[in-house]
C-alpha cells in the first residue's frame, strides 16, 4: 500500500507545473552545496596535496579528468533511462530531461578529452594518442553531437522526443559495441601498451591506485561533479519546460485566430 | 515484398536512379588517395585495405539519404504504410535494395581498385570476404539513420553525423580483417565479429527503423 | 465491414484541433466531409487510416479494411503507368488491373512513363490504384484535385461501383459529385481549449 502510493507521488513530478514548482524550491539549495564541493574539492586538491613523485603537479587534473569522465558516461545513462521513461510511460518531462542533460554531457565528454589531452601531453610525449579509452570517449562525444543535432533538426516536440529516444536507445548499444571494438582495435595494433596506459594513467581504477591523500579530494570532486551535473539539468529541465509552454501557447493562439 | 525489391531495383537501374554513382564516388575516391600520401607503392600497400574499406563505406552512405526520402516525397510511405505489408519488411526490402544496388558493386569492384593502391596479393580474397560480410550491416544502419531523418529538409548531413559514429564498429573489424588478410595472418577473429555484428544488425535493427518511420510518418 | 468511429479527439502538432467525434460508415454508404481549410479534415482521415494515433476514443473496423488516398499519389516518374498499378497490385495480393485502367480511361497512356503524364492524369493514376487495392474502405482527402468534369464523373462512377459492391467510402472534397452520400460537417467539432492557469503534459 504504502509502496503505490510513494510510487504515485513520484510520478506527480512529471507534471511540468508540479516539476517547476519543486524544482525552483530546492535548486539554490543545491546550487550552493555544489558550489561548496566543487569548492573544497578542487582547492584541496591543488594546494594541500604534494606532487606526485613521477607526475610532478600534472597529476593534479586528475581533479577535473576523472569526474568528468564519470559524468560524460553517467549523463549518457540519465538520458537513457529518461528516454525508456518518455516511451514507456509518455511523461513530457522526461523527454524534456533528456533533451537538457545531452549538452551537459557533451560538455563534460569534451572536458575529459581535453584534460586527457593536456594531462597527456606531459605523460606521454603527446597530445593525442588513440588509447582504447580516450578513442571511445572520444566516439561517446559524436554520438552526443549527433543527439542533439536531432533535437534540435525536429520542429515537432513529440516526434522529436520520440526519435531521439530510439536514437539513444540504439545508439548506446552501438556505444558499448563501438568500445569493445575500439578495444580490439587497439591491441591489435600495440600490444601490451594500451593495457598499461588504460590502467595507471586513465579511467576510475586510478582512484584505487592514487594513494588516499589524492583519493578524499578527489571524492569530493566527483560528488561535486555530480551535484553540478543534477543541478544543471534540473534547471535546463525547467528552461525546456518553459520553452515548450511558450510554444503550446503560441499554437494555441494560431487556433484561435 | 518481391514486388517492392523489383520495384526498387528497377527505380535504381531507370534514367536518374543514381545506380553507379557509388562506384563512381569509390573508383575517384580511390585515385585520389595516391595524389594526397604520394605514389609510393610500399606506402600504398599498408593503407589499401583500409583506404578501400573506408572508401566503400562512404560510398555506401552517399546514396542513403535517397533511400526513403524519394518514397516520402511522393506519398509511397504513406501508402505503404496503410498495405498489408508490414513497415519491419518495408525497411529490410528498403535496405536490401539498397544492398544490392550499391554495397554488392562497391564488393565486386573493390579488388580492381586494389590494384590501383597495390594491395598486396593475400588481401584480395580477404578484402572480397570482409566486404561481402560487412556491407550488409552498413546498408541496414543506413536505413535506420535514413529513417530518423527521412521527415527532414536537408537532412542529409544530419544522417552522415547520425550514421557514421554507428559504422564504427563495422569499420573496425571489417579493415581488421581486411589488413590481417593482406599481411598473411589469421583473420578468423574478426571475421567471426564483424559477421556478428552483421547478423544482429539485420535481425535487430529493423524494428527500430520501423518505429522511427511510423513515429515520421504521423 | 462497418466503420465505427467513437468519441474521437484528434491533435496535429500536439494541440487537439478536433474532438468528440462520433460516426459509422456501414457498406454500400458514403460520407462527404466538409470543413474550413485547417480544421483537420487531413488529420482526421489520416488518424482513421491508422497513419496517426488518436488523442483518446477509438477507431474500430479499420485493420486491413481501408484503401488511403493522400494529397500525393505514391507514383514513380521512371515506371509506367502499367508498372505503377502493377506494383500496388502485388503489394494488395491482387492480380489484373486492367478493371482499373478501364475505370480510369488510362489504357492508351498504359506504357507511358508516369513522369510524361499532366496532373490530372497522374490522379487519375492515383486513383485507379485504389481499385487494386481490393480494400472496402476508401478514405480520401481531396481526391478530385486536378480533375477535369469528365474524369470527375469518371471518379463518382468508380465510387458508386465500388459502394454497389459492398464498399464504403470517406471523401474530404469540396465539389458535389453527384453521389447519394451523407454529410459530415466538423466544423461543430472544434477542439475546445483548456483552461490556461493549470498546465499539464500537453503544456496547455
Amino acid at each position: 500500500m504504502t509502496q503505490t502510493s510513494k510510487l504515485n507521488s513520484l510520478w506527480e513530478y512529471a507534471n511540468p507545473k508540479k516539476f517547476l514548482s519543486t524544482t525552483e524550491r530546492f535548486l539554490p539549495g543545491l546550487w550552493i552545496v555544489t558550489a561548496l564541493c566543487l569548492a573544497v574539492g578542487l582547492i584541496w586538491g591543488f594546494f594541500f596535496t604534494g606532487d606526485d613523485y613521477k607526475q610532478g603537479s600534472t597529476v593534479k587534473i586528475i581533479y577535473l579528468h576523472v569526474p568528468a569522465a564519470l559524468m560524460a558516461i553517467n549523463a549518457w545513462l540519465m538520458m537513457l533511462v529518461t528516454s525508456l521513461i518518455w516511451v514507456v510511460r509518455r511523461h513530457h518531462v522526461s523527454a524534456l530531461a533528456a533533451r537538457a542533460a545531452a549538452p551537459v554531457g557533451a560538455v563534460f565528454t569534451l572536458i575529459a578529452l581535453v584534460t586527457g589531452a593536456i594531462w597527456g601531453q606531459p605523460m606521454w610525449g603527446t597530445w593525442w594518442e588513440w588509447d582504447p579509452r580516450l578513442t571511445s570517449f572520444l566516439i561517446l562525444f559524436l554520438f552526443y553531437l549527433g543527439y542533439i543535432a536531432l533535437w534540435e533538426a525536429i520542429e515537432d516536440p513529440d516526434t522529436a522526443a520520440d526519435l531521439t529516444s530510439v536514437l539513444c536507445l540504439v545508439g548506446s548499444v552501438f556505444a558499448i559495441l563501438s568500445r569493445y571494438a575500439v578495444n580490439f582495435w587497439n591491441q591489435g595494433l600495440h600490444q601490451g601498451a594500451s593495457v598499461f596506459r588504460a590502467g595507471a594513467v586513465t579511467g576510475t581504477d586510478t582512484a584505487e591506485k592514487v594513494s588516499n591523500i589524492y583519493f578524499y579530494p578527489l571524492l569530493i570532486c566527483m560528488i561535486g561533479f555530480v551535484l553540478l551535473f543534477v543541478a544543471l539539468v534540473f534547471y535546463r529541465t525547467g528552461t525546456e519546460i518553459r520553452a515548450r509552454r511558450i510554444k503550446a501557447l503560441q499554437a494555441r493562439e494560431r487556433m484561435s485566430a | 515484398m518481391i514486388a517492392l525489391l523489383t520495384r526498387d531495383l528497377r527505380l535504381a537501374l531507370r534514367a536518374g536512379g543514381g545506380f553507379g554513382l557509388g562506384l563512381a564516388f569509390f573508383l575517384i575516391l580511390t585515385v585520389l588517395v595516391p595524389f594526397s600520401v604520394g605514389p609510393q607503392s610500399a606506402l600504398l600497400a599498408v593503407i589499401a585495405p583500409g583506404v578501400l574499406w573506408l572508401g566503400a563505406l562512404l560510398a555506401c552512405l552517399l546514396s542513403l539519404d535517397r533511400l526513403l526520402a524519394l518514397d516520402w516525397e511522393d506519398g509511397t510511405l504513406d501508402l505503404l504504410a496503410t498495405a498489408p505489408l508490414p513497415l519491419e519488411s518495408v525497411v529490410t526490402i528498403k535496405a536490401l535494395a539498397h544492398w544490392l544496388t550499391t554495397g554488392l558493386p562497391l564488393v565486386l569492384v573493390a579488388p580492381v581498385l586494389g590494384i590501383l593502391l597495390n594491395l598486396p596479393t593475400p588481401g584480395y580474397v580477404w578484402l572480397v570476404v570482409s566486404l561481402l560480410v560487412g556491407t550488409p550491416a552498413l546498408s541496414v544502419i543506413g536505413t535506420f539513420g535514413a529513417a530518423l531523418t527521412v521527415g527532414l529538409k536537408r537532412g542529409g548531413l544530419l544522417l552522415s553525423l547520425l550514421v557514421l559514429p554507428m559504422y564504427v564498429p563495422t569499420l573496425i573489424f571489417g579493415a581488421e580483417v581486411a589488413r590481417r588478410g593482406a599481411e598473411g595472418m589469421a583473420t578468423s577473429t574478426p571475421l567471426l565479429l564483424l559477421a556478428g555484428i552483421t547478423a544482429a544488425v539485420i535481425a535487430l535493427l529493423p524494428f527500430a527503423s520501423a518505429a522511427v518511420l511510423r513515429v515520421n510518418l504521423r | 465491414m462497418t466503420l465505427t468511429v467513437s468519441d474521437l479527439t484528434i491533435a496535429r502538432g500536439g494541440v487537439p484541433v478536433l474532438e468528440g467525434l462520433n460516426l459509422t460508415l456501414a457498406p454500400g454508404q458514403a460520407l462527404v466531409i466538409r470543413g474550413p481549410n485547417g480544421i483537420g479534415k487531413t488529420t482526421l482521415l489520416r488518424t482513421i487510416a491508422g497513419l496517426q494515433p488518436a488523442v483518446s476514443g477509438s477507431v474500430q473496423g479499420a485493420e486491413e479494411t481501408i484503401a488511403y488516398a493522400g494529397h500525393s499519389d505514391g507514383l514513380k516518374p521512371t515506371l509506367t503507368v502499367t508498372e505503377n498499378l502493377t506494383f500496388w497490385a502485388s503489394v494488395f495480393g491482387l492480380g489484373s488491373i486492367q478493371p482499373a485502367l478501364d475505370a480510369f480511361d488510362l489504357n492508351e497512356l498504359a506504357a507511358r512513363h508516369a513522369g510524361n503524364l499532366s496532373a490530372g492524369q497522374k490522379r487519375r493514376l492515383g486513383l485507379a490504384r485504389l481499385l487494386v487495392t481490393g480494400r472496402p474502405i476508401w478514405v480520401l482527402d481531396e481526391p478530385t484535385v486536378s480533375l477535369d468534369t469528365r474524369a470527375v464523373q469518371m471518379f463518382a462512377d468508380a465510387v458508386r461501383a465500388h459502394l454497389g459492391q459492398g464498399g464504403s467510402a470517406m471523401i474530404a472534397t469540396h465539389i458535389d459529385l453527384g453521389l447519394e452520400a451523407q454529410v459530415l460537417d466538423v466544423g461543430p467539432f472544434r477542439a475546445k481549449l483548456p483552461a490556461l492557469d493549470d498546465f499539464d503534459g500537453g503544456f496547455l
